[in-house]
């Protein structure tokens, strides 16, 4: 996020694409009601009427997939109608005539054909958000999600440099984080082209800089493999060990089929995890990690606050913190890591060698963490990023985009479109809320919702069960019929292993990213033919 | 604005317009008691614990909801504010089950108005507002005696795994309904009926989990009293023999700061760090409820190494060993390129640290990433 979650209860307008956050990040969505109840306005970009669309000002229900059609049309709007930034966009950012040209090709009645929203909506759209600045701009996997995440990304960008909303309080593109921890484990540099801090391996000085604080010569220098090419490389044999560290990629990872057919591909597989999962099965070797209270550190979250994790209980059995286990291999590598424990890790390792964490030591996070970049010890963090006038000097730089389908688009056999995205009393796969009594009883199967109108179309009843089914494979749940999708599209949760959506997901990806097309693919729903089940 | 100066017990003080009495004082380290007032919520001024005299005012004043003016005289202690404040707990002990050792001592009377068999014992005791208020002002709770049989207390309701409630301890304070409405906007409780027969009511007065209710329990950590406790902390958890550890969730983005209650070295409940960022006390089910996973027997204990189809237990040194062995076997045959590792976006920073400067100074590969897309 460029800026915080404080500034949310502030906030005048709010744009919130792509993000069921009422019930991903709940504590975040009651901040967002907080300042609507107190005047702010809400424009929700979704194609589900999810919890928060209670409180929207307006709900764009769009087509799955369509948003750049939809955000480049309101920057066309803004355009033609001389409603944007001018100073901004001219004066602090490079590449607007670039921009300029491409909106350009996008009508809102162009749009409207694709995104499925009202010409005139799209213009009334466009000068609210002119009209109230700043603005603060929400997304969340919806936009990611999607053989073209990259470009929508980049376009949600472009709106807000366009509105002048970039480096200001209550403004800014914030992605809420799935995860935890995945800003962590993104600026920790588990990542194959950047150490941490960003840091690109492929640039001598630095490569330079840790083999001299890390004792070591020849780092490498071609960035490595992203998740996709290394499972390709199992199955193609490229790649032969593989070390799993507490993610169940047999079941988060698009086309479950496809994922086991490459884990069994692999000649030594090494899982690290709390508990065995579908994942584990794969391994060779399974070693027992601390959990979250066992352990001390620290986690980043989405607003870039690195906050203090602390030990409560102990780890059961043998179990060991995972930076022990790491730092025991390399020994058996011949390297002596001095730092022995999460502490001495960051304060000695990470806070020194990465400008960002500088000035980020345990001492000054014992009560509220820490927001990077914080350079100095007498930095207080950063809650707004470029408010320093980074943009002044043109550094924001449009990046236009066009509109792309997603790879698989509804047709006569697979007529439906499937979502999938995450539900209010589970997390993931479950492996740890699936072992939290309270909220199986809450939650305790998955279902497919559906919208009136096609449960009507194929005469199936709410609770009843259907089977679901793409090119890929098929599920069977029970249906749950709801106002909350629209005709023509189905949604599921990808939580429980039985009836997991990742059986039919597709496994095609952004081109540069990486990041698979979770949130489209095609199905159909068939009804379960009494006679041949009973 | 100019400041302004006002005196509370002798003590001239600045403050800004706008300001209530009560935020002058908390400014200002002094104590006023408080029951129905939630910070950040609207002052209701209805349970008028926090009366205090202002002179030259006939009668006494909520100094929740009492702008502070210019040259104002206020004691807070007054013997007509004490003699005030004892007379409301005096009311407000007798008005329902309070059965702790310093309540009303009439348990008996109580068990008849409830509609369940329950017999026990105060689960708050303890951890009560009106409990330590009582002590404070030395209020026994037997003075006013019950001309009749009370009325019937609808009976507990602990049909979902999280929240207990129990009406009959319930003090009407309606901070859990502005906690609801007001800080979380969840918009499922509010007050039903009237009168003697006044209650807070989920939706149309259903069970919670026939309710808009997403198990946030922020009702419960606004909660003064006993009357919403979380179910699996009932009984087991003492304000006095739990320690405090502040930590992080460790399920969203959102990155909400925790208490955990901990005991024998195990975590009884979690609440919300009041002020702490980002979550300002605020939590969700996950958070709040979510915890007990770590104390699954699925747990993994030992390392397991693959044998004929099955595992078996090994120690960490056999375990290591083997690990690095076919790791170099590896490097040695298809070179550094041929092993990939997958970091764990829940863990903390210093293993995702930790791991991929594996993978870099001892492997040699970058081959590392984790699942930051899903
Ligand atoms: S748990 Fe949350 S949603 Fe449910 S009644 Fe309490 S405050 Fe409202
Ligand atoms: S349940 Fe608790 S918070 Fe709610 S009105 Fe009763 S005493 Fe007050
Ligand atoms: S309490 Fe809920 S909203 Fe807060 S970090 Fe945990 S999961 Fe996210």
């Amino acid at each position: 996020m460029t800026n915080s979650f404080a500034e949310f209860a502030r906030a005048k307008m709010f744009l919130v694409i792509g993000s069921n956050m009422a019930e991903a990040h709940p504590v975040a969505a009651t901040f967002v009601k907080n300042a609507v109840l107190n005047g702010a306005k809400l424009i929700v970009i979704d194609p589900r009427k999810h919890r928060l669309v209670d409180f929207a000002d307006r709900h764009l229900q769009l087509k799955v997939g369509s948003d750049i059609a939809l955000l480049n049309a309101i920057m066309h709007v803004l355009i033609q109608e001389d409603l944007y930034d001018k100073a901004f966009a001219t004066g602090c950012c490079t590449d607007f005539e670039k921009l300029k040209e491409k909106v350009l090709e996008y009508p809102p009645e162009r749009s409207a054909d694709i995104c499925g929203i009202d010409p005139n909506t799209i213009r009334e759209v466009a000068r609210e958000l002119a009209a109230v600045k700043p603005a603060m701009l929400c997304y969340t996997l919806g936009i990611t999600e999607h053989t073209c995440g990259k470009n929508n990304v980049m376009t949600t960008a472009n709106l807000q440099m366009l509105l002048g909303n970039m480096g200001v309080a209550c403004g800014g593109v914030n992605p809420l984080r799935g995860q935890n921890n995945v800003q962590g484990a993104c600026d920790m540099g588990a990542l194959p082209n950047v150490y941490h801090g960003y840091q690109k391996v492929d640039d001598p000085e630095i490569r330079k800089k840790f083999e001299k604080a890390w004792g070591v010569t020849g780092l490498p220098e071609k960035p490595g493999l992203m998740i996709p090419q290394m499972m390709d490389g199992l199955a193609n044999g490229r790649v032969k060990g593989f070390y799993i560290f507490g993610e169940n990629l047999a079941n988060t990872e698009p086309d479950m089929d496809k994922v086991a057919h490459e884990l069994d591909s692999a000649e030594f597989i090494v899982c690290q995890d709390i508990f065995p999962t579908e994942t584990t099965r794969f391994a060779d070797v399974i070693l027992p990690a601390a959990a979250w209270s066992e352990n001390d550190g620290t986690f980043t979250n989405s607003e870039r606050r690195v906050s203090r994790v602390r030990t409560a209980s102990p780890a059961p059995g043998e179990a060991k913190p995972n930076w022990w286990i790491f730092k025991e291999i390399a020994k058996r590598f011949g390297h002596d890591w001095p730092a022995n424990s999460a502490r001495e890790i960051w304060d000695n390792e990470i806070s020194g060698l990465a400008k960002n964490f500088n000035g980020i030591k345990y001492s000054r996070i014992e009560a509220d963490g820490l927001q990077w970049p914080c350079p100095s010890e007498d930095h207080p963090g950063t809650c707004v990023l470029h408010s320093s006038g980074e943009f002044t000097c043109g550094l924001g730089r449009f990046s236009p985009a066009d509109w792309s389908p997603p790879a698989e688009i509804p047709d006569e056999a697979y007529p439906l479109v499937l979502s999938t995205g995450r539900r209010l009393y589970h997390y993931h796969t479950r492996t740890q809320t699936g072992r939290c009594e309270g909220l199986n009883d809450l939650l305790g199967e998955e279902t497919a919702d559906i919208s009136f109108a096609d449960a009507e179309r194929l005469g199936v009843e709410h609770g009843e069960a259907v089977t679901v089914r793409s090119r890929r494979g098929a599920v069977t749940v029970k249906a749950n019929v709801t106002s909350e999708v629209p005709e023509g599209m189905v949604w599921m949760a990808f939580h429980f292993n039985e009836g997991c959506a990742n059986r039919l997901t597709n496994a095609a990806f952004d081109p540069e990213t990486l990041t698979a097309e979770y949130k489209a693919c095609a199905v159909t729903i068939e009804k379960i033919d009494q006679a041949a089940a009973g | 604005m100019q400041s302004q100066k006002i005196t509370i017990n002798d003590k001239c003080l600045n403050f800004n317009p706008g300001q209530t009495i009560l935020e002058v004082a908390e400014e200002n380290n002094i104590w006023i008691p408080t029951l129905c007032y939630l910070k950040g919520a609207t002052p209701t001024g209805s349970c008028r614990i926090c009366v205090v005299e202002v002179e030259g005012r006939r009668t006494l004043s909520p100094a929740c909801s009492t702008p502070a003016e210019p040259d104002m005289v206020i004691h807070t202690e007054s013997p007509k504010v004490v003699a005030s404040r004892r007379d409301i707990l005096e009311l407000l002990l007798a008005s329902g089950n309070h059965n702790c050792p310093l309540g009303s001592g009439r348990e008996k009377d109580w068990k008849a108005a409830q509609n369940d068999d329950s017999t026990e014992l105060c689960p708050a005791c303890g951890d009560c507002r009106l409990q330590d208020l009582a002590v404070y002002y030395q209020v026994t709770g037997e003075k006013y005696v019950r001309s009749k049989e009370p009325e019937p207390h609808p009976p507990m309701e602990t049909v979902n795994p999280f929240i207990v409630r129990d009406f009959s301890r319930c003090i009407l304070c309606g901070r859990c309904v502005q906690a609801c409405n007001e800080v979380q906007v969840n918009r499922a409780i509010s007050f039903g009926y009237r009168g003697t027969e006044s209650k807070i009511v989920a939706g149309i007065d259903v069970p919670l989990r026939d309710s808009d209710c997403v198990f946030c329990g922020e009702c419960v950590q606004a909660c003064p009293v006993g009357a919403l406790v979380e179910k699996n902390a009932r009984y087991q958890w003492r304000p006095w023999e739990t320690e405090v550890i502040r930590t992080t969730c460790p399920y969203c983005g959102v990155g909400c700061q925790l208490n955990l209650h901990v005991k024998d070295r195990r975590i009884l409940k979690v609440t919300g760090v009041e002020d702490g960022a980002p979550n300002k006390g605020r939590l969700c089910v996950k958070g709040r409820f979510g915890f007990d996973f770590i104390y699954s027997e699925d747990r993994l204990k030992t390392p397991l190494i693959k044998e004929n189809g099955g595992y078996r237990e090994a120690s960490w040194l056999e375990a290591l060993e083997l690990v690095a062995d076919r790791f170099k076997e590896i490097i040695d045959r298809g070179g550094p390129d041929a092993i990939a590792g997958v970091s764990c976006a829940r863990s903390i920073n210093e293993d995702s640290y930790q791991m991929q400067k594996l993978f870099r100074s001892v492997f040699k590969t970058n081959n590392i990433d984790h699942c930051a897309r899903t």
